[in-house]
């Protein structure tokens, strides 16, 4: 990147629910800030103007239509970098839920036998994550994104540094939180093998760790399994927990 | 005047979700006039079934990430109706603040980010921020408090996390409820400076007759709970809304569109506004006479208005909920406990519009059906029954202009397509 002239960035969305656009929107204080140093190029859900010439690619959303592998491609090709935005564009997210099911079960109980034979617009396909398409430079994860981690990432991004990515489980960041435990509440928690970033936010107002960062690069499965026994619960129960963001990656490895 | 006009708006911008709009008139005919939605579809009926019911929530907000609060507070009314349990004035309470913390979260980033731009010939809120700094500072600091009542009492906006079934888990301390309540107290003034911008910078003049439904609730302006109405005087029965709501699918949209008995309807703040506004509060009521803003109101644009109406009602509503959270602690209270099973609905009215979760929940507490029709598909039939009267309005005017005109008729509905899968891009055909 040149130091005088800004870079360009553009944001993409392709299957979610623009939620982690939103978050960067939501970055009100910081915005103005922001725009000092980049150079927003696209961005369908704020701004007319669009172009294809741009250096930095936040991609959100997963793959779910062939339309959108051939939009992936193109983007590949013309960005420098290319950032996986949110967990559904990481590792695929809440939407390969439905994936548990056969393609044509999926629309034909969602828009009837017609249309889900013939309707172009809603021929689906297994929801994937975009690493699964192209490569990929960089992941924020979460659902949503932390808005905290989106900035620290711009700022490291534009300072030359490689940003890092946070590969500590979720018990890490809850203990600094000053939370009490969850299993000590009588629930299981996806925290000892989930990746942290999100300073626990989610066992702060009041629930269990979800799982929503996919798990750590190297989860300790068997302290884990430990935790549940000494608790009285079983790893099926927790399983099924992390099906539900890890049902892209995890279906058939142990957790 | 008979001429020949082609247009195509590609993915429309400022919208939230991906959505054309292809014009094809023939010598002053219109041949072809649709919105199409081609957002990729999720299928979220099908990914919750199986799933346990106190995930529904969690997973139904993500359908949007402007409307969550709406989503869950839907979900988990549904939940709640199926499951025969009964919540505390105090988690009432909390839902409440937390859905007008959206409520304006949402209308303030349409007005300003969405709308304001077009009124002023802008492309974004960017170039706003040096051209007209203190309505884009505004709008901005509106939205920044908006996040944060959301952030107070459920953690995030965007997918809250202490709102479930049974209640809600966290419980915001009194001393942030406190600083919350002054900061809204002082945001008055910059919703009268808005008003004042929108009134001295006028939406287009268009009218087209049609029915409104709404939620109506006793002894309050309906947003988190009511019954569904008519325009037409028709109150519309909760559990058997789908014979009233019909969805059908059309092959340019992988947005359901719907339609009730009587044809074309209308939902959101223009129709909310036009059903129930004896009910609006006094800062609402006063906003509204100044506004110019009559009722019955056909205009479509319009609705941006009456968007910016319910922020003030919103904002005043909040303040009191907030007097009575204070009141009562506020303090920790355990969930209620689910009596039973079976089909249960929830229905309230999103930013957008009348927004139905219906759950089939099985003894073993897992969800076995789940339907849910959006405020936007709702909308869809209607945003071309305006454009086919709008359209030949227009005419006369130079391709560009009609399909900015177009486009701006579209974002006025506020569409979400994200939500209704997804919404936009306008062309035209020549």
């Amino acid at each position: 990147m040149e130091a005088q002239e800004k870079p360009k960035v553009a944001f993409f969305s392709f299957t979610c629910c623009e939620g982690c656009q939103l978050m960067v929107l939501s970055c009100e204080r910081e915005l103005p800030d922001i725009l000092n140093h980049v150079k927003i190029v696209n961005f369908r859900e704020a701004m007319t103007e669009k172009s294809d010439d741009y250096d930095i690619a936040f991609v959100e959303g997963s793959i779910s239509r062939k339309d959108e592998i051939r939009k992936l491609r193109k983007i590949r090709k013309q960005a420098k970098i290319v950032v996986a935005l949110g967990a559904c564009s990481s590792t695929g997210g809440l939407n390969c839920l439905k994936n548990r099911y056969p393609m044509e079960e999926v629309k034909e109980k969602v828009y009837g036998k017609k249309a889900a034979k013939s309707y172009e617009l809603i021929d689906t396909i297994p929801a994937r994550p975009i690493d699964a398409v192209v490569e990929v430079d960089y992941y924020i994860h979460g659902c949503p994104i932390s808005k905290k981690e989106f900035l620290s990432f711009l700022t490291a991004l534009l300072m030359g540094k490689k940003p890092e990515v946070v590969n500590h489980p979720v018990c890490v960041d809850c203990k600094m939180a000053g939370n009490i435990c969850v299993f000590e509440k009588g629930l299981s928690c996806m925290g000892p093998v989930s990746r942290a970033g999100c300073d626990a936010i989610c066992v702060t107002y009041g629930t269990w760790c979800w799982g929503c960062r996919g798990p750590v690069d190297n989860p300790n499965t068997d302290s884990h399994e430990e935790t549940l026994k000494r608790y009285g619960l079983t790893v099926e129960s927790v399983v099924n927990k992390f099906a539900l963001y890890g049902h892209c990656k995890t279906k058939n490895s142990k957790h | 005047m008979k001429r020949d006009l082609n247009i195509k708006v590609h993915e429309i911008t400022r919208v939230e979700g991906h959505g054309n709009i292809v014009i094809d008139i023939k010598k002053g005919k219109i041949k072809t006039l649709k919105l199409e939605i081609i957002e990729s579809p999720r299928f979220f009926e099908m990914m919750l079934r199986g799933r346990r019911y106190d995930e529904a929530q969690h997973i139904m907000a993500r359908i949007c990430g402007i409307c969550a609060v709406s989503h869950t507070s839907a979900s988990l009314r549904a939940i709640e109706d199926a499951m025969d349990i009964k919540i505390s004035r105090q988690a009432t309470l909390l839902r409440k603040l937390a859905f007008d913390g959206e409520m304006l979260q949402s209308h303030i980033l349409h007005v300003f980010f969405l709308v304001v731009p077009d009124l002023v010939g802008a492309g974004s809120i960017v170039p706003l921020l040096s051209s007209h700094p203190d309505i884009a500072k505004t709008g901005l600091e509106l939205k920044r408090l908006a996040n944060e009542i959301c952030e107070v009492v459920g953690g995030r906006h965007i997918h809250p996390i202490s709102l479930f079934p049974g209640g809600v888990v966290f419980t915001p301390k009194a001393e942030d409820l406190k600083r919350l309540k002054k900061e809204l107290q002082s945001t008055f003034a910059g919703l009268e400076a808005t008003l004042e911008f929108l009134i001295n910078n006028p939406f287009p003049e268009f009218s087209l007759e049609r029915e409104f439904v709404s939620l109506k609730a006793r002894g309050e302006y309906a947003f988190y709970a009511g019954e569904p109405v008519s325009s037409t005087g028709k109150e519309i029965d909760s559990k058997s809304y789908t014979e009233e709501v019909k969805e059908y699918v059309v092959e340019h949209s992988s947005a359901k569109h719907a339609h009730s008995s009587k044809g074309t309807f209308m939902v959101g703040a223009l129709a909310r506004l036009n059903n129930n506004s004896r009910q609006l509060n006094t800062r609402a009521k006063a906003a509204l006479k100044a506004s110019g803003l009559k009722l019955p109101c056909y205009n479509p644009f319009m609705n941006n208005m009456a968007q910016l109406i319910e922020c003030f009602h919103a904002t005043e509503e909040a303040i009191g909920f907030i007097d009575e959270l204070l009141d009562i602690g506020p303090r920790n209270e355990p969930l209620a406990k689910p009596k039973g099973h079976g089909r249960g609905v929830g229905i309230v009215e999103a930013p957008r519009g009348t927004l139905y979760h219906e759950y089939e929940i099985g003894k073993d507490g897992l969800i076995k059906n789940a339907e849910c029709i959006i405020p936007t598909g709702q909308n869809l039939r209607s945003i071309e029954d305006d454009l086919h009267a709008y359209v030949p309005s227009v005419l006369h005017m130079p391709k560009a202009e009609i399909a900015k005109g177009v486009e701006t008729l579209v974002r006025a509905y506020d569409p979400c397509i994200s939500c209704s899968t997804h919404i936009m891009d306008v062309s035209f055909i020549e």
